[in-house]
């Protein structure tokens, strides 16, 4: 009985066991006792909620300068208490060659969606791995990663103006790791380019490809990095973007063309003798520019009217954060906008350009009773709107129930 | 742009897979020390070893950082202790590295753990209890009978992945096992008076330990596996401990010492650091150093007032 529930255990936690060596390996005293749930994925529950204050109505987010589609995840959330996004994940191995990955998140609407739901080569050898399927892009730094990874209850402005907050598209990825003792990887990803910036659109071939380069290393004990390279590109046909014109009236404008977005990123961690547990610090920033260049419609309920545009904005943030003792940590980030002078052709009598960089500074504290769960209380000033603040504060728990999870650098 | 991204894509992937570089010496990423020093006994020259945490390192919890990634890639062989000790990271390295041969299962995965006998299976999983180690008790090197066990079986496993140098890695395994019999014929001798002494751990590292020389582990500092000691948990144990009599307290080189020098002064017993792994201490330069430092040191704990 407890060598059953032991191995069955020892199958779900054991990312890549291959069932025939492990009745091999494993079971010297017979054949496993296997059941129809030996065999089940590997299975993490994230629970996350809190408590929003904002001092500006989240209905009236907007970011100065970058228009988004009305339904943008961009902003606080709503005020007062919710769920944040929990999650289920799943994951096992297929067969020998293969893995399977998935991410369902919970919304504090009652949604469920697909986050993630991709394969993955375990067996290709020489660094190679192969990814199909919905998966978060490995574009720049906190892509990639889940949001009850972020050190910040939210994603940098930058990401929420120029990638729709977390890049996932519905393709492949192809990832190569150099056979260097320097870390340099690779990537190509080609998709359908569903969400923004590109749009979903019925057409054959890729919507979106993106490219990327990662390299890292250590310096000393104490320190170790990584840097990366990322560009973006994505075709939008009608995308609806929510503006306010030059009257200062919401209207709905579209826009058809391409985006290429391009990202630096870097990440540097410090830990005494290299041991993270007592006390460490982590210094992260990115650097985002998007062009945008096709045809602009202004107002497409009523005017209609369209002509060229183009249009190369940028943005970044900086962050610390620093485990000043076990279970504590405290976080900084400082981020900016530039919205850039968009050309807006004819329709430049009907826009206004914010005089106003966005901007946001945030400050936070953590506190982890264990490897499973996270308590978080973070403030920030928000000037994402230009011209007013918002004040902000949130109070968050991130639980993990389940599979023991590893966490990416 | 869409064009020129593949493009870019292909040309730097075809590149890389093509500097392929030729290595005579077989690849080890050992993932603690003491498995490093292992390999290094067990294979010499005939290795080029890699240990990816050092002694100051907390073993349960280390980053999947870029330049593990990056040797992992590279490695014939990953030798590790497994029963998911390194749950938390060596995943996440696997997985990222793209390298088949070392993935779980495989010839180039060595698990040492799954040659011994573990202590502590719990009965029961419930993460109430702390972060329990599902398996078993991982931490299997601080016995070096297990040392003995795993040597044979890594041995055998370097002349399975490199089978051109078969009889030198059996050669070495015939001189080092006879070294290391007549080492633990003298261990054993040298630690008669630790029997049955009572001591306090810091974490639930030592029982292999506890086992072979036969120390009564009467407390532990931390209140739950991996949850640190609070003040509470340590002033409870120190007035429990009034009605025990404790000869030292245990911790080893990576963590912090403090717990346990508080109870040191309070309850007025013996504190031992331990090195724990290869590189813990100054005298454990290798694994007969390992050993040769922490008799040394209990000995000193045990007959300390
Ligand atoms: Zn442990």
């Amino acid at each position: 009985m407890k060598s059953t529930s032991i191995s069955s255990l020892a199958i779900a936690l054991g990312l890549t066991f291959s069932p025939l060596t492990y009745a091999a390996s494993s079971t010297p005293t017979g054949a496993a006792v296997v059941t129809d749930n030996a065999f089940n994925p590997a299975m993490s529950l994230i629970l996350s909620g809190g408590y929003t204050h904002a001092s500006q109505d989240p209905e009236s987010y907007r970011i100065a300068g970058f228009d988004l589609p009305k339904d943008a995840e961009a902003g606080p959330g709503t005020r007062g208490f919710s769920l944040s996004e929990s999650e289920l994940d799943l994951s096992a191995n297929i067969d020998p060659w293969l893995r399977g990955v998935a991410n369902i998140a919970l919304g504090s609407d009652n949604s469920i969606s697909v986050e993630n739901a991709y394969i993955q080569t375990t067996s290709l050898g020489h660094g190679l791995q192969l990814k199909a399927g919905r998966f978060f892009s490995d574009l720049g730094y906190v892509n990639s990663q889940h949001a009850h990874a972020w050190d910040f209850a939210d994603a940098p402005l930058a990401y929420q103006a120029m990638l729709g907050t977390q890049y996932a598209d519905d393709g492949v990825q192809l990832t190569l790791l150099a056979p260097t003792d320097q870390f340099l990887q690779v990537g190509i990803e080609l998709g359908r380019g569903r969400s923004f910036p590109g749009t979903n659109t019925n057409r054959n071939g890729a919507g979106s490809s993106a490219f990327t380069l990662h390299t890292g290393g250590d310096v000393g004990d104490n320190h170790s990095w990584r840097a990366g390279i990322s560009t973006l590109h994505t075709k939008a046909d009608a995308q609806e973007l929510s503006s306010i014109d030059a009257n200062d009236h919401e209207v709905i404008n579209a826009f058809t063309g391409i985006t290429d977005v391009w990202i630096l990123d870097g990440v540097w961690k410090w830990a005494p003798n290299g041991n993270a547990t007592r006390t460490n610090f982590k210094l992260q920033g990115e650097y985002l520019r998007s062009k945008r260049d096709g045809d602009f419609t202004y107002d497409t309920e009523t005017s209609n009217l369209t002509d060229a545009y183009t249009a190369t904005q940028s943005g970044w943030y900086l962050q610390g954060i620093y485990q000043f003792m076990p279970r504590w940590r405290m976080g900084l980030r400082t981020e900016r906008l530039n919205s850039g002078t968009p050309d807006y052709a004819s329709n430049q009598v009907n826009m206004t350009i914010p005089t106003d960089d966005a901007r946001k500074h945030t400050v936070m504290l953590d506190y982890s009773p264990s490897e499973f769960s996270r308590v978080r209380l973070q403030f920030a000033k928000d000037y994402a709107r230009g011209d007013v603040v918002d004040n902000q504060m949130v109070l968050l728990y991130q639980m993990s129930l389940g599979a023991h999870g590893a966490h990416s650098y | 742009m869409l064009k020129k991204n593949v493009l870019m894509a292909v040309a730097v992937i075809s590149l890389l897979i093509q500097s392929n570089t030729a290595h005579a010496a077989l690849r080890i990423f050992a993932c603690e020390p003491e498995w490093g020093a292992l390999a290094q006994e067990l294979g010499g020259k005939l290795l080029d070893v890699t240990v990816a945490t050092s002694a100051l390192q907390d073993p349960h919890q280390i980053q999947a950082k870029p330049s593990l990634i990056a040797r992992v890639r590279n490695a014939d062989l990953v030798v590790c202790t497994g029963a998911e000790l390194e749950i938390g990271w060596l995943p996440v390295l696997l997985q990222q590295s793209g390298n088949a041969n070392v993935q779980a299962g495989k010839l180039g995965n060595f698990a040492a753990a799954d040659f011994v006998k573990k202590l502590e299976i719990p009965t029961q999983l419930d993460r109430a209890q702390g972060d329990v180690h599902a398996a078993g008790n991982p931490h299997i090197q601080l016995d070096p009978r297990n040392i003995a066990l795993v040597a044979s079986a890594l041995s055998t496993r370097l002349q399975q992945v490199d089978s051109a140098n078969a009889g030198q890695y059996a050669q070495n395994l015939a001189s080092f096992s006879q070294r290391w019999q007549q080492a633990m014929t003298r261990w054993t001798a040298q630690a008669a008076p630790l029997r049955d002494v009572a001591v306090v751990s810091r974490h639930k590292a030592y029982v292999y330990l506890y086992d072979w020389l036969g120390l009564k582990e009467v407390a532990v500092l931390e209140p739950k596996p991996g949850v640190e000691p609070t003040a509470s948990h340590l002033q409870g144990l120190l007035t429990s401990l009034k009605t025990t009599h404790v000869r030292m307290t245990l911790y080893s080189a990576y963590q912090d010492p403090k717990p346990s020098e508080w109870l040191s002064k309070n309850g007025g017993i013996a504190v031992v650091k331990l090195p724990f792994t290869v590189g813990g201490t100054d005298a454990a330069k290798d694994l007969f150093g390992l050993f040769d430092d922490t008799l040394a040191r209990l000995l000193v704990g045990a007959n300390t007032k």
